[in-house]
C-alpha cells in the first residue's frame, strides 16, 4: 500500500497567539512554527503501518509558502520516503487544499491518505472530509485506532457520544484524532537522513486551481477578556461565595 | 431563498443541541425548513415540526440511514440544496464530519464553527482556539454553515405546526460499514447542556480518584468533564474531554480540579459564567480565567468540598 500523509505549517501550539493592532489578522512574524499536532499523529501511524510491513511508501505532502516545507522535512524524518509541496502564497482555504490534494491522488494513485482532523490555525476540520467527497472515496474522521486488513480499514471514531467503529474499503481518508498514537521524535542521523529525501516542487498554479479565497475576513479581533477573579482562603470561603455572591449553587 | 438545517437525532429522538441550530439558524433566515434523515425517525420529524421556528420539515428514510454515515447523507443533502440559499448543521462530531463532504459536492467554502450571525452572509468565529474572534463574510452563493450549539440558545419545542413532506433517498455507499457505536450510558446531564459542569486534571492521578469529583457532582447535579491530559491518561473516556479538539461547554457554573489550564483546554470552557480553580500550584494558568481560584491540595479540598455542600440546605439543581 502507498500512503500519502497531508501536513500544514502552523504557529506552535504552545505560542500565546496575539491578534495584530489593525485587526487583519495574527501576529506571525519571529512566531515559532511547528507542524499542525494532529497531522503528526497522522505521519506516525503511517510509518507505524510501514514498520509492521503494510505499507511499501510513505509520501507527505504539504500545501503552502515556502517555508511550509519545514513540516514535509520533519515528516521525512520520521519516516515519511519522499515529499511534495505545492507553493501556494497567502490564506488558501481547505476548498482549494482539498482540490489540490485531489490532483496529487489522481498523479499518485494512494491507497490510503492521512491527515489531522483539524488544524489548530484556524479550527477548520474540513479538509479531510471535502477531499473525501471529492475523490468519492469513504472518510474515517477523527480516528483513535486504526487495524490495517486486507484492503480495508477497521477504524475507531472519537464522537460525541463515546466511541464508533466503522470499516472502510481502501482507497480511504483517515483524519487523525490526538489519542492515535505518541509521534516519535526524529533522530539526528534520521534529520540528516532527511536532508537528502526529495521533495518535488509544484506551483499551485500549474496545477489549474483557482486557490481565491471564497470567504472574506473582515476582521479579527481579541476576544472579550474576562474580569479578574479573586483567590478564596479555603473551602468554605469558596462555597459561601457560590452560594451567596455567584448564586449558582 | 430559504436555510435548510440538518437535524440531529438517534432515530428515537432530537438531540438537544438540533434546537440550538435551529435558533442560529432561523437567525440567517426565517424561512427555515429542517432535514431528518433516519430511519424510522418519525417522531424525531414530528417533535421538530413542533417547533415553531421551523416551516417545513423534510423527512427520508430508509434503513441505510439508520447510522447515520456521511457516504449516505451527503447525496440526499446535496440534492436538497438545490432549493436553498444556507445549508447549517451543528459544529460537533455529527455536523464536522458531514457537512465538509456537502460542501465540497457544492463547491462552497464551509464557514465552521460560528458563533453569532451578523447578517445572511457574515458571521463572527473563533479561531486559533479562541486566542481570537474573526468576522468573515462567505463570498459563495450557496452557504454551508456549522454553528456552535452552546453560543444559541435552544429553540422553543411546542407551539409550532410545520408540515412534513416525505422526499427520496439516494443510494447506500457500498465502500464503508458502520460496525457498533460505544455509547456511554450514564444519569447525569450531558456535558454540553449541564448547569454545572467539575472537571479533572492530570492532577487528579488516577481513574480511581475521580470517585471525588463524581460525589461533587452527584451533590451538585453535575456533568463530569476532564482535560485532555486525564484522557490521554486513560483516567476517563474520551466524551468527557473539554477543549479546543474536544467539546466546547458554557455552563453556569464551571470547577477545573488539577487543571492547569492550556489554553487548548481554556478554549472549551472559559465562557463559562462562573469558573472556579481548585488547583495547588498558584501559577496555574487556569487561575487567570477563575472567578474563584482556591490554591490547595484537591485531595484535601474536594472532601471539604463536599462536606461544606452537605451543610447547605438547598442546592440548585
Amino acid at each position: 500500500m502507498k500512503i500519502l500523509v497531508a501536513v500544514k505549517r502552523v504557529i506552535d501550539y504552545n505560542v500565546q497567539v496575539r491578534v495584530k493592532e489593525d485587526g487583519t489578522g495574527v501576529v506571525t512574524d519571529n512566531v515559532k512554527m511547528s507542524t499542525n499536532p494532529p497531522d503528526d499523529n497522522a505521519i506516525e501511524e503511517a510509518v507505524k503501518i510501514k514498520e509492521a510491513g503494510k505499507a511499501a511508501e510513505i509520501v507527505a505532502v504539504t500545501v503552502g509558502e515556502e517555508k511550509a516545507q519545514e513540516t514535509v522535512r520533519k515528516a521525512l524524518a520520521v519516516g515519511a520516503d519522499r515529499g511534495i509541496h505545492i507553493k501556494v502564497d497567502g490564506i488558501v482555504e481547505p476548498l482549494a487544499v482539498s482540490k489540490i490534494l485531489q490532483k496529487i491522488a489522481d498523479k499518485e494513485k494512494p491507497d490510503l491518505i492521512f491527515m489531522g482532523k483539524q488544524a489548530i490555525d484556524d479550527d477548520c476540520n474540513q479538509t479531510g472530509q471535502m477531499l473525501a467527497a471529492l475523490l468519492n472515496w469513504p472518510q474515517a474522521t477523527f480516528a483513535s485506532k486504526i487495524e490495517v486488513k486486507d484492503k480495508m480499514l477497521e477504524v475507531t471514531r472519537e464522537v460525541d457520544e463515546g466511541l464508533e467503529t466503522i470499516e472502510v474499503n481502501v482507497p480511504a481518508i483517515v483524519t487523525c484524532d490526538l489519542r492515535l498514537n505518541e509521534p516519535r521524535y526524529a533522530s539526528l542521523p534520521n534529520i540528516m537522513k532527511a536532508k537528502k529525501k526529495p521533495i518535488e516542487q509544484i506551483n499551485s498554479s500549474d496545477l489549474g486551481i483557482d486557490t481565491k479565497p471564497r470567504i472574506e475576513q473582515i476582521k479579527v479581533e481579541e476576544p472579550p477578556k474576562r474580569k479578574a477573579g479573586i483567590k478564596v482562603a479555603n473551602v468554605a470561603e469558596l462555597v459561601e461565595k457560590l452560594k451567596n455572591e455567584a448564586k449558582v449553587i | 431563498m430559504s436555510a435548510l438545517l440538518i437535524a440531529e437525532h438517534n432515530n428515537n429522538e432530537v438531540k438537544p443541541f438540533t434546537l440550538n441550530a435551529i435558533t442560529a439558524a432561523s437567525q440567517i433566515d426565517e424561512d427555515l425548513h429542517v432535514l431528518v434523515i433516519g430511519h424510522k425517525a418519525d417522531e424525531v420529524a414530528k417533535t421538530i415540526s413542533q417547533v415553531p421556528n421551523v416551516k417545513k420539515v423534510i423527512h427520508v428514510d430508509n434503513e441505510i440511514y439508520e447510522n447515520f454515515l456521511a457516504e449516505n447523507f451527503t447525496s440526499v443533502i446535496v440534492k436538497q440544496a438545490e432549493n436553498y440559499s444556507h445549508v447549517v448543521c451543528s459544529a460537533n462530531t455529527f455536523g464536522k464530519n458531514l457537512m465538509p463532504r456537502v460542501a465540497a459536492l457544492l463547491d462552497t467554502s464551509q464557514v465552521s464553527d460560528i458563533i453569532k450571525v451578523i447578517s445572511a452572509d457574515t458571521f463572527l468565529r473563533p479561531i486559533y482556539a479562541g486566542n481570537a474572534f474573526a468576522t468573515v463574510k462567505s463570498l459563495d452563493s450557496k452557504k454551508c454553515i456549522t454553528i456552535r450549539p452552546t453560543s444559541f440558545d435552544p429553540a422553543a419545542t411546542s407551539g409550532g405546526s410545520a408540515e412534513i413532506v416525505k422526499a427520496e433517498g439516494g443510494d447506500a455507499n457500498t465502500n464503508i460499514k458502520f460496525i457498533r457505536r460505544e455509547e456511554v450510558k450514564s444519569d447525569r446531564p450531558e456535558l454540553g447542556t449541564a448547569r454545572v459542569v467539575i472537571s479533572g486534571g492530570r492532577g487528579m492521578g488516577s481513574g480511581d480518584n475521580f470517585k471525588l469529583i463524581t460525589a461533587i457532582a452527584d451533590k451538585l447535579n453535575a456533568a463530569i468533564g476532564a482535560s485532555r491530559a486525564a484522557v490521554d491518561a486513560g483516567y476517563i473516556t474520551n466524551d468527557h474531554q473539554v477543549g479546543q479538539t474536544g467539546k466546547v461547554v458554557v455552563p453556569d457554573l464551571y470547577i477545573a480540579v488539577g487543571i492547569s489550564g492550556a489554553i487548548q483546554h481554556l478554549a472549551g470552557m472559559k465562557e463559562s459564567k462562573v469558573i472556579v480553580a481548585i488547583n495547588k500550584d498558584g501559577e496555574a494558568p487556569i487561575f487567570s480565567v477563575a472567578d474563584y481560584g482556591l490554591e490547595a491540595d484537591l485531595f484535601e479540598a474536594l472532601p471539604q468540598f463536599l462536606e461544606e455542600l452537605s451543610k447547605l440546605n438547598t442546592i440548585q439543581k
